[in-house]
């Protein structure tokens, strides 16, 4: 390692962070806080060498790296937000020194204020959807069919296919609509993002959803029981979370 | 973004003290019935690389015009292979 350690900054928290129980983080590094008033962030020191800017550039196209760091990453968020109201900064949030966290600490202020008690006694749930095809399974080719000869019962074949997939999509779509609407009203924020690559899901069916919810703890069971109600063999659902509120710490720029 | 606001409160201490935690490994279920590892990446990344607060300032370390999301999923997708042998 050459030079002074850089400071890898996970998340804001309210000061002082009673009885905070951390795990390592990234790179297996100790967690610390740094404190600024009401505010405190949770970092750890990294490597200059491994995270700085240039490294930092060619390491986001390792998927190794870039697994492990955000495990590592989300494990200390996670922890945190199983104890405390947690505003979770972007991955590779990376400062110089913890002089220049206190100062973000600072500069920030009302921002992070803001996010802490948007999030506060509220969670983080995500919903994503797929659209199934539904409908009889293709009947094995009868005599009437085979009139057309095999070809043409092919084709027949692959169209009901084609059509059915189609379909499917044009339901899932309107249930998934349906869906986002119902769970929507069932919170105090929701985020929809974009299907998620079905290379990288490796599920097939197309994603008519992918969404997440900021709900009052208190919400989380009628949530669950909403999404679970539109779970149907034309639209499958599946719940993740509670997360820490990733998706809703958004702050507006000054 | 400003790190010298006007009627900036004095710093307290240069450097700040960093206060230790206890740092453990956790044992314990991160929620009911979900180990860390059954989260699929491809749902953390969702989160980690389009949420979480985005800091512009001076302090951070520049990865200006470096679009962090783009990037990150260009690498995933030419590093499928990897994923999809993976359990």
């Amino acid at each position: 390692m050459t030079g002074a350690p850089l400071c890898y900054v996970y998340a804001i928290v309210d000061a002082p962070p009673h009885h905070l129980e951390v795990c390592p983080g990234v790179d297996g590094a100790a967690v610390t806080t740094v404190e600024r008033g009401e505010l405190a962030a949770v970092v750890s020191l990294v490597d200059r060498d491994r995270f700085g800017a240039e490294s930092l550039r060619a390491k986001l196209e390792d998927l190794d790296w870039l697994e492990q760091t955000a495990r590592a990453h989300h494990q200390v968020i996670d922890t945190i937000a199983r104890q405390i109201p947690v505003a979770p900064l972007r991955m590779a949030t990376i400062l110089w020194d913890e002089r220049g966290v206190a100062e973000l600490l600072q500069a920030n202020r009302p921002e992070f204020t803001e996010v802490l008690e948007r999030v506060r006694g509220r969670e983080e749930w995500g919903v994503k959807a797929y659209a199934v095809p539904v409908g009889p399974p293709d009947a094995p080719p009868g005599p009437a069919e085979s009139a057309g000869g095999p070809g043409t019962t092919y084709l027949m074949r692959k169209r009901g296919q084609r059509d059915r997939a189609r379909q499917a999509v044009q339901t899932g779509a309107d249930l998934a609509r349906q869906l986002h609407e119902v769970l929507t009203g069932h919170s105090v924020a929701a985020r929809v993002y974009p299907p998620q690559d079905p290379r990288l899901s490796g599920r097939t069916e197309p994603m008519a959803l992918n969404a997440a919810y900021l709900v009052a703890a208190a919400d989380a069971e009628s949530l669950r029981a909403a999404a679970a109600r539109f779970d149907s063999p034309g639209l499958r659902v599946e719940l993740t979370g509670p997360w820490a509120p990733y998706s809703f710490a958004e702050v507006s720029q000054p | 973004m400003t790190t010298q606001p006007n009627g900036a409160r004095p710093v307290t201490t240069h450097p700040v003290t960093a206060q230790p935690m206890t740092a453990h490994p956790v044992t314990a279920q991160p929620w009911p019935g979900r180990p860390y590892e059954e989260i699929a990446l491809v749902d953390l990344l969702d989160r980690l690389l389009a949420g979480g607060v985005v800091l512009t300032g001076e302090v951070t370390i520049s990865l200006a015009g470096v679009d962090l999301v783009h990037l990150s999923l260009r690498a995933l997708i030419s590093s499928v292979s990897t994923l999809a042998t993976r359990p």
